[in-house]
């Protein structure tokens, strides 16, 4: 191991005024082949009412990081360290049954696949019903109203009736709706949507996304927003942080970070990916061979081994030291932030066209 | 039939943009049991429903459409996994629409498919030595210095490393088995190859790798593809021609600067202004057009009469229901861009002066905020 | 969904019939003579004539075929025996009874020992296999596990003997085991089956333990279990109104396949303890060529199970909204 990984999260100072704040979160399991560091030493913060986009590929982390937010992660194999602040409150450490109060009421979350997330066996009514029920302690009536009233209020047509429904009588885009409902019934502070839409056609991942951003000024939660794709993720979110084999590795204002993106794994996400309106004429540029395994994860900074860049840092730095991410803006990577700047403007901006 | 049928198509290298592939009024519809209290044929899943498509020698052919559009039944119907209900599809001039698995055997190393799921689209008890000769062999090919080297040949052409031939499947990851897949089309040397969302299982850096090894082997392998993708922007970077599909017909179709600069079919603007963008520009950049259409696509069990998409536009009018608009080339569209609209848009992506808002809840909400607004 | 039963219905008087079809070529086309056989030692031709006609056997097949079936639907009196009401199997060509009525008379044992022992089975298989998967990975898993591997790999045939051994002719803790009728006298009912009860659903208790264990682990990983875990519900909440919910459709299928078989006659237990079910009825009517006899107790099983492959979909429509509502 590298000499500097000990320290990794530790030089962020614990933002004081940060209504979710995560510090050094390193969250491993145990699986056959050995010990998967899928979250190793991570750190953000999030403001009241603001939406943070968590952008990285399958295995980076980003869903293992909110599942343990909540404490969904199983606990027998799983091994939390560091610190979840939610208003103050230590979420690692605290009771199942004060997790309990938060989840669906304080903090709820969407999932990627609405058909697998409902559950086939109860009405789309009562499982929103449910959480209202258990947290602000309606009456069954009481919870029913406001189940119909919050599938009105997501545009399902007849919301009187199709509460009644079993999900499987929903349509795609309204099972997605329908979960947004569930998670916004108790009306939450802070909505944890995973890949909301990745399941959905284009035309309905427009509705939906539009939908979350309308429902979040009425509602004033803050988002976390996780997701591979860029688009969705420009499209949606304050603040961007972009993870890779377990670590944030870029983060700053979404128009910082895909304006001015300073990594050079974000510079091979934006290369590689076909815009609607980019040059048809140059081919895309790929990032050389695919994202390691955690298991065993390289030494140094994570990306090193396909890092083009590695060459333009003295000595062989990307291989025995892992880069710190800073605080605020910032990018983690040995590059200096002069060249940062030059190497984007110089080769990565023409290329994008 | 006659018997020249069998001889196999003659392997010269086709000049480009003579037609390789014609499809005509082609139609696969599903049946769908019920009834009581004998189960009965009760209604068809209109899966394709007379679409006719060109796709030229060399060319880059893109399908694009959201789920439930008939854009994967199209190619399988192509090449022939599904039979048709009715249409014609034919190759090089020869009908091949209902050709018997021996009629076809010269042809259908001709035309080859790679399939969207990489894990699942190779058997993983052989190697990949094997399922990369596996076509040779059925089809009798014995390539000059033998399969083996022909199978070394492909893997490094596609690369991966000619010394994995005898790995299985699961040593690969999900980039490399779309690989395998793509040598294993090549192995015969096709003239066509289809794609099924060749892309749509990877991860994004993998993504591009995928693409450009699609795109090294069209241009210099010469090879035809039609391109079936929901992803607006691949298909767009990897076709020189696209079909929008819509409950399967094709609604729009023409150069890939017509559909996704002058598109003219009111799904084609709601497709094009849903896609979420990176604005890597200045801010300045003119805005697109903002379209959102309220619900989902309707079943194709019993798709609407006349136009199919006037159930979620906002230009229907009685006509729509009662007659179904032809393709056709509108006045002030290019050569081959073809519309299937009584009522159709301007050519252009550019915003509006008023945003269309059709989702009763997205339009609600937004009065309510722009009244806050107001207020304060 | 109604329709959907009232369909399964008829496709099952349908696999009845062609059944009994096929049953009944089978066993009276076939080129042995049963009257020989009843006809003992100093058999005339006369004699054998004669059997032929009382056994109705002088008939050609198709005729013999269309009485069989009319005696089904209808009765028939041309037994030298006596008449025979609907549903007539015949008589039996060994007791001379009528088949039907020695069918009635054996059922009420066999219900009992297969419901009995359902009962004990579900609640300590499927309570054990669910504190199980509740505790899963603890001590109590395991050990539930381990036994569950070691009962579910024994045998009626031994199990039922060793605990004759201790439980009846070493510690007189229990009589042996007999039947009572329920309706006579509830407590002997009672006592006279325990034993094989408790040895037959041991086995069955252990294949339920891991089936439920399994089955509850799994779903316990669906994603919408997560989902209603994440929305608050408390674990306990979760897993018996979601979790528990979906784990039944396996262990239904299961159910009913065991309990159609114990219902159709358990042999080897009836056996082991000396009980006259239905089981001990088919084996007896296999050693004396009971023709009748067989074919009734054969069709009777296959009705049983076609009726309990019918309560499983109704039980699978209850559960799944899914299976109800297409």
């Amino acid at each position: 191991m590298t000499t500097l990984t000990k320290e990794a999260g530790a030089p962020v100072p614990a933002g004081a005024g940060a209504f979710l704040s995560v510090r050094d979160l390193h969250v491993s399991f145990r699986t056959e082949d050995g010990i998967v560091r899928a979250v190793d030493g991570l750190s953000f913060d999030l403001e009241r009412g603001r939406t943070l986009g968590i952008v990285g590929e399958s295995g980076s982390g980003k869903s293992v990081t909110n599942l343990t937010i909540l404490g969904l992660h199983n606990p027998m194999f799983t091994t939390v360290e560091g610190e979840i602040l939610l208003e103050g409150q230590e979420l690692t450490t605290a009771r199942e049954s004060e997790l309990e109060k938060l989840r669906g009421n304080k903090v709820a979350m969407i999932f990627q696949d609405p058909l697998t997330a409902l559950s086939p066996y109860y009405t789309v009514g009562r499982q929103i019903a449910e959480p209202y029920m258990k947290h602000r302690g309606a009456s069954k009536k009481e919870a029913w109203a406001r189940a119909v009233e919050m599938l009105g209020k997501v545009g399902i047509p007849n919301p009187k009736e199709r509460a009644k429904d079993y999900p499987h009588q929903f349509s795609g885009g309204m099972r997605q709706r329908a979960m947004i409902a569930m998670a916004l019934v108790c009306d939450p502070d802070l909505l944890i949507a995973d890949e909301p839409t990745t399941a959905l056609d284009v035309t309905v991942q427009a509705q939906i996304l539009d939908l979350l951003k309308d429902l979040q000024q009425e509602f004033g939660s803050a988002i976390i927003f996780i997701t591979h794709d860029l688009g969705v993720i420009a499209d949606m979110a304050d603040e961007i942080m972009v993870m890779y084999a377990g670590g944030a590795i870029e983060r700053g204002s979404a128009g910082e970070v895909l304006r001015a993106p300073q990594h050079p794994y974000t510079w091979g996400l934006l290369n590689s990916m076909p815009r609607i309106n980019s040059d048809v004429g140059a081919p895309l540029a790929p990032i050389p061979g695919s994202p390691p395994s955690l298991l065993n994860p390289p030494p140094g900074c994570r990306f090193h081994p396909r890092c083009t860049f590695q060459g333009r840092v003295g000595g062989n730095r990307c291989v025995t030291e892992r880069p710190l991410l800073g605080t605020d803006r910032a990018s983690a990577c040995h590059l200096t932030a002069e060249q940062k700047r030059t190497i984007f403007i110089e080769e990565i901006k023409p290329r994008l066209g | 039939m006659t018997e020249d049928l069998v001889l196999p198509a003659p392997r010269q290298a086709a000049t480009a943009g003579e037609p390789l592939l014609k499809v005509e009024g082609l139609t696969k519809h599903f049946p769908v049991k019920g009834g009581f209290p004998i189960r009965r044929t009760v209604g068809h899943v209109q899966a394709v429903d007379g679409i006719d498509l060109t796709v030229h020698v060399g060319e880059s052919f893109g399908l694009v459409g959201e789920s439930g559009c008939g854009k994967s039944t199209t190619g399988r119907l192509i090449t022939r996994l599904l039979e048709p209900t009715s249409g014609s599809i034919s190759y090089r001039g020869q009908d091949i629409t209902h050709a018997s698995r021996k009629q076809i055997a010269p042809i259908r190393s001709e035309i080859q498919m790679i399939f969207q799921d990489p894990y699942s689209s190779l058997n993983p008890r052989q190697t990949v030595g094997k399922i990369i000769s596996g076509p040779m062999e059925i089809n009798g090919i014995n390539p000059e210095g033998g399969r083996e080297k022909r199978v070394r040949e492909l893997l490094e052409i596609v690369g991966l490393n000619p010394e994995h031939y005898n790995r299985f499947p699961h040593e690969f990851s999900g980039g490399q088995r779309q690989r395998i897949g793509v040598a294993r089309a090549l192995a015969l040397e096709p003239k066509l190859i289809v794609a099924d969302e060749p892309v749509s299982a990877l991860d994004v850096s993998i993504q591009a790798q995928v693409v450009n090894l699609l795109q090294k082997v069209q241009d210099e392998l010469g090879i035809a593809f039609l391109f079936i993708a929901h992803d607006l922007a691949v298909v767009r970077h990897f076709s020189q021609r696209v079909a929008v599909m819509y409950l399967g017909k094709v609604i729009e179709v023409g150069d890939r600067e017509s559909i996704y600069t002058r598109p003219r079919h009111p799904y084609t603007h709601a497709l094009l202004s849903a896609v979420p963008e990176v604005n890597l520009a200045d801010e300045n950049a003119a805005p697109r057009e903002r379209i959102r259409l309220a619900g989902d696509v309707p079943s194709p069990i019993n798709p609407p009469s006349g136009c199919r998409f006037r159930t979620r536009c906002w230009k229907a009018q009685d006509k729509c229901a009662t007659e179904e608009p032809p393709l056709i080339r509108l006045s002030g569209n290019h050569e081959g861009h073809l519309t299937a609209c009584h009522f159709p848009e301007d050519p252009t992506i550019e915003a509006r002066a008023e945003d269309i808002v059709l989702d009763p809840a997205l339009a609600a909400l937004e009065e309510s905020l722009e009244e806050a607004g107001d207020g304060d | 969904m109604l329709r959907f039963l009232f369909r399964r219905i008829l496709g099952s008087i349908v696999i009845l019939i062609l059944l009994t079809v096929v049953a009944f070529l089978l066993f009276f086309g076939m080129p042995r003579d049963p009257a020989l056989l009843m006809c003992g030692k100093t058999c005339t031709p006369e004699a054998l004539e004669n059997i032929h006609r009382t056994l109705g056997i002088d008939k050609s097949i198709p005729e013999q075929f269309w009485i069989f079936i009319s005696g089904l639907v209808a009765g028939r009196d041309d037994f030298s025996q006596g008449p025979c009401p609907a549903p007539c199997f015949g008589y039996s060509y060994h007791t001379n009874e009528q088949v039907w009525s020695t069918l009635l008379d054996r059922l009420p044992l066999t219900v009992s020992l297969a419901l009995g022992a359902t009962v004990v089975f579900l609640f300590v298989g499927l309570g054990t296999g669910m504190i199980a998967a509740w505790r899963r990975g603890t001590l109590v898993d395991k050990s539930f596990t381990a036994g569950s591997m070691v009962l579910s790999s024994m045998q009626i045939y031994f199990l039922g003997p060793l605990a004759m051994a201790v439980l009846v002719y070493q510690t007189h803790l229990f009589d042996e085991p007999r039947y009572t009728e329920l309706t006579k006298d509830p407590v002997a009912w009672f006592t006279g089956l325990i034993i094989p009860w408790v040895v037959l659903s041991t086995i069955f208790a252990a294949q339920y333990t891991r089936m439920a264990r399994s089955s509850m682990i799994e779903q316990l990983q669906e994603e919408h279990v997560r989902t209603a875990r994440a929305k608050g519900m408390s674990r306990r909440y979760v897993f018996f109104r979601y979790a528990w919910r979906g784990s039944l459709i396996p262990i239904v299928t299961i159910i009913g396949i065991d309990l159609s078989s114990m219902l159709g006659g358990a042999i080897i237990t009836e056996y082991t303890f000396g009980l006259p079910g239905l089981g001990h009825l088919a084996v007896e009517s296999v050693q004396f060529s009971d023709l009748p006899l067989l074919l009734g107790v054969m069709l009777f099983a296959a009705a049983v199970i076609l009726l309990c492959n019918i309560v499983v979909d109704a039980v699978y429509a209850v559960i799944d909204p899914r299976v109800r509502l297409s």
